[in-house]
């Protein structure tokens, strides 16, 4: 970009050389950077305290001088949050939910993506409407009849609560339909004329050109799963299908301030998300940006 | 979409048009199915709960026993509620804090981003991780870093001589952290939006405006915001979606206090519908959420066809 900067100097080699402008460029660009960086510790200094308390002894974080390491390391905390509630079970309840859910939500957004940019039918765009319209639906307000339904339904107490009623994703199908409007409906006229059906035209052509926006999906449905709040505590009262955010709330809530175990349950609830999206992250740009979100 | 229309125009034979029209009929009955499943999810999870909500505002009911028809008394009440009209303001407020500044420090992120430069990679994760962390976290890890007497923020305060912040005890202190949590929260989504935008940005337009003479600012502010405006709109409309459906960092870190300094319509009508069992109420303060949104949106996207108009 710093050649661009200056067009004037593009005419040769020599004239660059001798050009002073060039440092106006590389000015910007250095404090571009200090800028990002120093950004950058901002926005992690957060996460970086909670990794210190985490670590640090009870006694220590409270009194004495402000430490910006723990002065003697240890995992006392991440014990004692495991022996106050049991966390072991909180993680394995998120995980079968965050999985089946994401599995099955990613799946319906993608069906229901493409039929909304390759197919033509009567009704298509009220259809597309209304499922857009659902993203303005605060979900806790509609939750007191949702909560009636389930529990007519029998479902309070069991994890078919926590993912069929968010099964289907309003923002998930936008974006699938904004990325396969670009998938260009030669290819899928010619799988056609092979004779492939609907699902196998789904499922060989369109899913194999839509790996960017799987990657995109695959790391919000699993986060909006795993960290889900408020559904969960209403729908699951027994402390054994406890999800991690319950498990967290009720850390703070009932055992004081034991910051320790509070904030080391805390960071090793993030990790699962973090590597989803360490996983994916290279092709989630890419797929944001063809989603046409923007 | 587009090619269907040329093949049916260019279709010479009349005797071509009933087989396809019956493919046509076959395609729409596979679409209908293929949708069938997310219909029934919306439908009897979304809609059917939606409606339920409008009917149940008219009663009055605790969840046991029966409920009673009281009419629109829910709704007066309500106007006269000042805890409803304290959550409204605050929720407004939320939005009007937290929207246009983590767009402006997003965008500048996102432009400062948008040039090659070494752990490029590493920069943009560590801006987004705070995005994917959940609200709960977010908001225990708040209450200990935003603690009055023992958090690190007004213990790295006081070392420097001065006060500490009253977070917790104070409304303005209250609702400053919440502020200040959530714009570290969504300051690297609209950071990866809008580095989407910049790069379908035609790179000839910016070398077009810089040999007319356009300096840095210029190109900023003539051509690269203008043609990121439908990334802007869309991240607007999403912003405010989502601060009118702010709950579970409320919920954790303030519980609306102190007093109801932080309560937002959302956590005030979870309070009504689920602490105080106040069903019915808590069903108007929805519908009347429902209705904001839906009016602010529709409004924004008014503004925003006028102006395209206008050009």
């Amino acid at each position: 970009m710093t050649a661009l900067d200056r067009p004037a100097v593009r005419t040769g080699s020599r004239a660059r050389r001798t050009a002073p402008p060039a440092r106006g460029g590389a000015g910007w660009a250095s404090w571009r950077a200090v800028a990002l960086v120093v950004g950058a510790l901002v926005m992690l200094f957060p996460l970086y305290w909670m990794v210190v308390t985490a670590f640090s002894d009870q006694g220590a974080l409270t009194s004495g001088p402000l430490r910006f390491f723990p002065e003697n390391p240890t995992l006392d905390g991440f014990r004692r949050a495991f022996t106050l509630l049991p966390f072991g079970q909180f993680f394995l309840n998120s995980t079968a939910i965050a999985l089946v859910a994401m599995a099955l939500s990613v799946t319906l957004n993608l069906l229901a993506g493409y039929v909304l940019a390759k197919y033509r039918f009567r009704g298509q765009q009220v259809v597309f409407i209304m499922i857009v319209s659902t993203l303005m639906i605060p979900v806790q307000v509609v939750m007191v009849p949702q909560f009636q339904l389930v529990a007519g339904l029998g479902w309070i107490n069991s994890y078919w609560a926590v993912i069929i009623p968010r099964a289907a994703e309003a923002f998930g199908i936008f974006l699938c339909r904004q990325f396969m409007l670009g998938i260009p409906d030669e290819v899928l006229e010619a799988a056609r004329l092979d004779g492939a059906g609907h699902l196998r035209i789904f499922w060989s052509v369109v899913l194999p050109m839509s790996r960017p926006l799987i990657a995109v999906l695959v790391i919000l449905t699993f986060m909006y799963r795993w960290n889900e709040f408020a559904w969960p505590l209403i729908v699951l009262n027994d402390q054994q299908l406890f999800t991690v955010p319950i498990g967290l709330s009720f850390l703070q809530g009932e055992y004081g301030t034991d910051y320790p175990a509070l904030m080391g349950m805390a960071l090793l609830s993030t990790l699962p998300v973090l590597v989803v999206f360490a996983l994916f992250q290279r092709q989630f740009v890419e797929g944001v940006a063809r989603s046409g979100l923007r | 979409m587009t090619t269907a229309a040329p093949a049916a125009v260019t279709a010479p034979v009349p005797r071509e048009d009933p087989p396809r029209r019956r493919r046509v009929s076959r395609d729409s009955l596979a679409a209908w199915g293929l949708l069938s499943p997310n219909l029934l999810v919306f439908g009897v999870f979304l809609f059917l709960p939606l409606l339920a909500t409008v009917w149940l505002s008219f009663y009055s009911s605790s969840g046991f026993g029966p409920r009673e028809f009281v009419g629109t008394d829910n709704y007066t009440e309500l106007f006269g509620d000042a805890t409803f009209w304290r959550a409204t303001a605050n929720t407004f407020l939320y939005a009007l804090l937290t929207v246009p500044v983590s767009l402006v420090i997003g965008l500048g992120i996102a432009l400062a981003m948008n040039k090659p430069l070494r752990g490029r990679g590493v920069l943009r994760a560590i801006y987004y991780v705070p995005y994917v962390i959940s609200g709960v976290v977010i908001a225990v890890a708040g209450r200990w870093i935003f603690n009055e007497n023992v958090g690190v923020i007004n213990r790295l305060l006081r070392s420097v001589g001065l006060d500490g912040v009253p977070w917790q005890s104070d409304a303005v202190g209250a609702m400053g952290s919440l502020v200040l949590i959530s714009i570290w929260t969504k300051i690297g989504f609209v950071m990866v939006v809008y580095l989407a935008g910049l790069q379908s940005i035609p790179r000839e337009y910016l070398e077009a405006a810089q040999t007319d003479g356009a300096g840095r600012w210029q190109r900023l502010r003539y051509v690269v915001v203008p043609l990121l405006k439908p990334t802007t709109i869309f991240l607007v409309v999403l912003g405010v979606i989502e601060s009118f459906q702010v709950f579970d960092i409320v919920y954790v870190l303030t519980g609306g206090g102190p007093g109801n300094a932080t309560e937002m319509l959302v956590t005030y009508a979870y309070a009504e519908g689920f602490d105080a069992r106040r069903q019915g109420y808590a069903a108007t303060i929805g519908v009347v959420t429902y209705l904001f949104i839906a009016v602010l949106t529709a409004l924004w996207y008014r503004r925003q066809r006028a102006q395209e108009a206008d050009l």
